[in-house]
């Protein structure tokens, strides 16, 4: 059994704010393991499972597969690490992605970045909101450029995105739970 | 067998030969910073590029196989200012602590540097930033001065089967650490360390022991049966660091105990002179405890190990400090007055794993062919 | 009556975005309570398509009646009840809603070969795809060609890869051809990460049959039995369309043992990229299949010897293998009339920027750039002065407008100092500065570097420090003669093609606007005004009324005045965030 990771070094990365039963992990785990062996499965393919399962890549999913597929743990971060898609910390309810092509860019998407965060009170040097109901990310060219410029709203594609429309979207998803 | 020219001379090498390869066959020297002859190529310093007749681009010899009727170039004034260039890139993410960093005068970027003359840089800019220490007993690791050549990696990974530590994040904040930047935690066999060009890795316990004026002394590990062969580093009579030399049967592979593992040679817990028992075979004086203390604190006067009356009155009264001489005289003596009385098996004789194969050879002749007896054995049996 | 009516809507990713399915599903309904197939015994159905290329006029809506097509633009489901009422009903189309001038500027003078049935079929339907030809060439190559003949073919066809490199493909299949494995493998490069580039996507969504086709022929060409496609995991609407595709080849057993009863056996799968501009180079590519970081391999052998775990493979980019199965078809000459000498066949390219009409375009090789610009195009948008086009993304060059007739082809654009790259054309104009956009573009590869050579790592964001200082005033002299030897050196001594490229923007911008980063330099002004560090804002007295909107909103408090008389800048304290300027309704500040 896994028992969660105790943090014994001051900076490590990962935040473990999402609890779970240590049995239900490793059920989740043995469920993501047996579907990536049927497809060929492989360091990134098992991340991208982790990833879609817990929304981030939890310290101790990495441990199990680890000590299961005996794949050195170090490998494991190096690939999670390299590849935008995976995150180490959780992340917040709703996923808004600020489209960072050329054309978006060229339209405002900076200072349109800057707004949402203002908008939806995310410190300094953050992404996610302290309660957890918001992610705000860049992401590269999602290519839709007629339609610059291009925020994402949980996978989403909004157009000619503008604060007035932003903020109305924002005011829905708060309010469902 | 494929023939080429390097620099106007002709080679021959094997197959799978590089064009490094051939050109340290030929003793012709390129700079390298992430190569190692043991492992496999990376091709990531780039500053081993030659010019090759008929390629756009200068490429980089250590990971391009060599081709039959290849002409290569190893030096010019192009490929001598492209090596500079790379190596300000380099220093100007690097920390300029030659001053105080452990390995001034044995680092392969350092010493790349007074070649090429780089006294001022042209390019600085955003450091990576200071890493924290880490708490392992072992390895200090200041990731500021990593060059990420990748070495320490691949011989975790390829010569020792560990994969402790990888290559981690991207581009200029790419490092080096274990998994989730938790503390080094693994065998400590020191072979990162060992192939680390730069001070990005020392040992934690040669800090500040010294850089320069050592004597270099190659002996045979006393830990175990490999027999590895050493180096000492010795300063003012004291071993400060452990290496070992990559042409040796083991290639310069040792493990923790080997490498780290010579604090007892100077530990004040080791007998200096020889000492023979004078007090009296009283009951109460020879319970264990009661010999190991009066031991240690006899042991720990000035210099561990000159008895000083004045300090420990109880200890001297249990041992005197002889000469060689006078003890090797005394041990033969007793012995022969003992074996000739009570007959050759009542003595035994338990020598140690850390001897060497010669002295256990010396050792067991003397107890069957001089004492007259098998009772031999040694520490690592039980 | 017994018309046809096909009703066709656009749902590429920006028809979606746009509203497409809500018009397709509309029109759905509107066709089903009509019930105009019950009582007329009329064919009617409303189908989707893939991108036409022309995004910014969606939703692009085609009805045709009997082979007679008219196009609608900017449709929304409420416009739905109108065309069906008056085109189809009545016959009359809703002149209002079809397409414009712009329209056929834009379409006209393309030439769609790649892109043809994009737009034209329904992309989810392998059958839509076979109606017009699809899976013949297949049928061609596996049943009646020999490898040999089918190298053959692609060889003389002339074409080259189409992600940018310009390799000749048929020479990279015969290479990979005469080794020797038991496993030899395909992949198709669908890893388009350059922004404002959407061509391989396009593709991919709108006609995937076409990829797959021409995979398989790849595949009997080098004696291959798995192949990959990779894309990137963002795209999810291109994933499942792929993942969909592939799942009716199985079932009509055009992928899987025994294709069309021969003894070919190819297996295809999709494999989600997790996130990396680098891993559009061929060997970072690979690893990453393997499941490694994304770090190129030091290129020992070449990948068609020694590729995805260490066989021999051929990689080749969408839009590459999307012209096999009509090269197949059609025959090596057709295609090789269609470009120049050394190049044949047609280029995608995604043409964005100052540019009035936006959008993807297909052209043969050898169009000039005045042609793509100014002709389909439509010239500069509010008709300001044309300044340069950047091509090939971040890792491309800019050219001026004095090398404006330049004909489209891997060789004249590198000798002009960009490249073709993967086809991504940026306009811009007087608007624009040219330091700002070469910082911009070498921030997105020092982002995307992997890490694993100095020059790429270290050298790009020295490159990258160095464009700031200029772009915040601070620019030393000397600076572009430390830029220019600092692309050269990083372009000459990298591991992969990202750090060859890297510094294109800023060599080719040094080479045709010297001028302007000297301006920044040493005259500290930036002649577009877009840098903020180097405009002045200034607002003009004789037009100023005094209505104290920008003091008002000034968080510098930097603007003095009183009311009803001309305000005035300090420019000591004003902090160039241009809020005056965006507030003022009388255009009385200016930016310099």
């Amino acid at each position: 059994m896994i028992s969660a990771s105790v943090v014994t070094s001051a900076e490590a990365p990962v935040l473990l704010s999402i609890r779970r039963d240590d049995f239900m992990m490793e059920k989740t785990l043995q469920k993501i393991l047996d579907e990536k062996k049927e497809h060929e499965g492989n360091t990134i393919t098992i991340l991208q499972g982790i990833e879609k399962e817990f929304g981030y890549i939890p310290e101790e999913a990495i441990a199990w597969f680890s000590k299961k597929l005996d794949i050195p743990a170090s490998r494991f971060y190096g690939t999670a690490t390299f590849y935008s898609q995976f995150h180490l910390k959780p992340r917040g309810k709703n996923i808004i992605a600020v489209c960072r092509g050329t054309a978006c860019h060229v339209k405002g998407s900076e200072t349109l970045l800057n707004r949402i965060l203002i908008e939806l009170d995310i410190p300094p040097h953050e992404e996610t909101s302290p309660d957890m109901k918001f992610t705000v990310e860049q992401v590269n060219c999602v290519g839709a450029c007629g339609i610059a410029p291009v925020t994402l709203l949980n996978n989403t594609v909004l157009g000619n995105a503008t604060m007035v429309k932003l903020a109305g979207e924002f005011k829905k998803l708060k309010s469902s739970e | 067998m494929i023939t080429l020219k390097i620099n106007g001379k002709k080679i021959s090498v094997g197959e799978s030969s590089t064009v490094l390869d051939a050109a340290r066959r030929l003793d012709i020297p390129i700079p390298t910073l992430c190569h190692h002859p043991e492992l496999s190529p990376f091709g990531g310093c780039r500053l081993c590029l030659v010019e090759i007749k008929g390629h756009p681009r200068p490429v980089a010899s250590c990971s391009t196989l060599a081709r039959e009727g290849m002409d290569v170039i190893t030096s010019s004034t192009r490929l001598e200012q492209l090596r500079k260039t790379t190596l300000e890139l380099l220093l100007s993410d690097h920390p300029q602590d030659c001053m105080v960093c452990e390995r001034a005068g044995d680092c392969t970027l350092q010493e790349l540097a007074y070649f090429y003359g780089i006294r001022e840089n042209r390019f600085t800019g955003a450091q990576r930033p200071r890493g924290k220490r880490d708490d392992n007993p072992f390895i200090s690791r200041d990731m500021e001065k990593c060059i990420l050549c990748g070495q320490c990696v691949r011989v975790c990974d390829e010569v020792q089967g560990v994969g402790a530590i990888d290559f981690a994040y991207r581009g200029m904040t790419t490092k080096i650490t274990p998994a989730f930047e938790r503390d080094l935690d693994c065998e400590f066999c020191g072979q990162c360390v060992a192939v680390c060009p730069t001070g990005a890795l020392s040992g934690k316990m040669w800090a500040r022991k010294g850089r320069q004026n050592f004597d270099e002394v190659d002996t045979v590990c006393p830990y175990c049966g490999c027999g590895c062969t050493i180096t000492l580093h010795v300063r003012r009579n004291a071993v400060v660091r452990v290496s070992s030399r990559i042409d040796t049967f083991h290639e310069g592979c040792l493990c923790a105990k080997g490498r780290f593992g010579y604090g007892f040679i100077q530990s004040p817990d080791r007998l200096t002179r020889p000492l023979i028992r004078i007090a009296p075979k009283d009951n109460s004086h020879f319970s264990h405890d009661h010999i190991n203390q009066s031991l240690r604190s006899f042991l720990k006067g000035p210099r561990g190990g000159t008895a000083d009356s004045s300090v420990n009155p109880q200890a001297s009264a249990l041992f005197k400090e002889v000469s060689w001489e006078e003890a090797l005289d005394y041990a033969g003596s007793r012995l022969k007055e003992i074996e000739e009385r009570y007959g050759p098996d009542c003595i035994g004789g338990l020598s140690s794993a850390r001897c060497t194969n010669e002295e256990n050879y010396l050792f067991q002749k003397f107890m069957r062919a001089v004492i007259g007896t098998n009772n031999v054995d040694h520490c690592a049996r039980y | 009556m017994n018309r046809e009516i096909i009703i066709k809507v656009c749902t590429g990713t920006s028809g979606v975005a746009s509203g497409g399915e809500e018009v397709l599903a509309t029109f759905r309904n509107i066709i089903a309570s009509a019930g105009l197939e019950a009582s007329s015994a009329e064919r009617c159905s409303a189908e989707q398509s893939g991108c036409r290329g022309f995004c910014k006029k969606d939703v692009i809506v085609d009805v045709i009646i009997n082979g007679e097509k008219t196009t609608y633009m900017h449709v929304k489901p409420d416009m739905a009840p109108k065309i069906f009422e008056e085109h189809i009903m009545r016959g009359v189309p809703v002149a209002e809603w079809i397409t414009d001038r712009e329209y056929h500027e834009f379409r006209d003078k393309q030439t769609k070969v790649v892109l043809s049935a994009c737009g034209e079929i329904d992309q989810e339907d392998i059958h839509a795809y076979r109606s017009i030809g699809g899976y013949e060439a297949t049928h061609k190559a596996v049943l009646s060609m020999t490898p040999e003949e089918i190298i053959s073919v692609v060889r003389q066809s002339n074409l080259r890869g189409r992600g940018g490199g310009g390799f000749p493909t048929g020479l990279k299949w015969e290479l990979c051809s005469r080794f020797i494995s038991d496993t030899k493998y395909v992949i198709c490069n669908g890893n388009e990460s350059d922004p404002g580039a959407f061509m391989d996507t396009s593709i991919m969504e709108g006609n995937p049959h076409s990829v797959i086709e021409g995979m398989i022929i790849c595949a009997k060409a080098i004696g291959s039995n798995q192949g990959y496609i990779y894309t990137k995991a963002e795209y999810a609407l291109t994933v499942r369309r792929l993942q969909k595709a592939i799942r009716q080849c199985y079932e009509m057993g055009f992928l899987g043992k025994n294709i069309f009863g021969s003894e070919c056996n190819f297996d295809l799968r999709v494999f989600q990229g997790a996130g990396a501009f680098v891993c559009g180079e061929a060997t970072a590519l690979m690893r990453s299949i393997e499941g490694k970081r994304g770090m190129p391999s030091s290129k020992m052998w070449r990948t068609a010897e020694s590729g995805l775990w260490n066989r021999p493979t051929v990689l080749n980019n969408v839009e590459t293998f999307a012209n096999i199965p009509k090269i197949i078809a059609n025959g090596a000459k057709w295609f090789r009339n269609l470009g120049t000498e050394r190049s044949g066949g047609t280029k995608v390219f995604s043409l964005s920027g100052r540019v009035k009409n936006t959008g993807l375009i297909e052209v043969p090789m050898g169009t000039t750039l005045r042609e793509i610009i100014f002709d389909i195009g439509g010239g500069i948008e509010g008709g300001k002065i044309f300044k340069g086009v950047h091509i090939g993304g971040p890792t491309g060059g800019c050219i001026p407008a004095e090398l404006l007739d330049t004909e489209v082809d891997y060789e004249s654009l590198a000798q002009a100092g960009s490249m073709m790259g993967s086809g991504g054309m940026v306009v811009l104009d007087e608007g624009n500065c040219i330091v700002d956009t070469a910082k911009f573009f070498v921030s997105i590869s020092q982002a995307e570097s992997c890490g694993k050579c100095t020059p790429c790592r270290i050298g790009t964001k020295r490159m990258l420090e160095i464009l700031e200082r200029i772009t915040n005033g601070s620019g030393r002299d000397g600076d572009s003669a430390l830029l220019e030897e600092l692309g050269q050196h990083i372009r000459a001594t990298s591991l992969c093609g990202l750090g060859m490229t890297a510094p294109n923007p800023v060599l080719s911008t040094l080479r045709y606007f010297r001028d302007e980063y000297e301006q920044h330099i040493s005259k500290k002004r930036c002649p577009a005004a877009v840098c903020r560090a180097l405009i002045t804002y200034a607002i003009l007295g004789d037009i100023c009324t005094g209505c104290g909107a920008c003091k008002r909103v000034c968080p510098a408090d930097a603007i003095r005045g009183t009311k009803k008389k001309p305000h005035h800048i300090d420019a000591g304290i004003c902090i160039k965030c241009g809020t005056c300027f965006d507030v003022c309704k009388f255009k009385a500040v200016t930016k310099s």
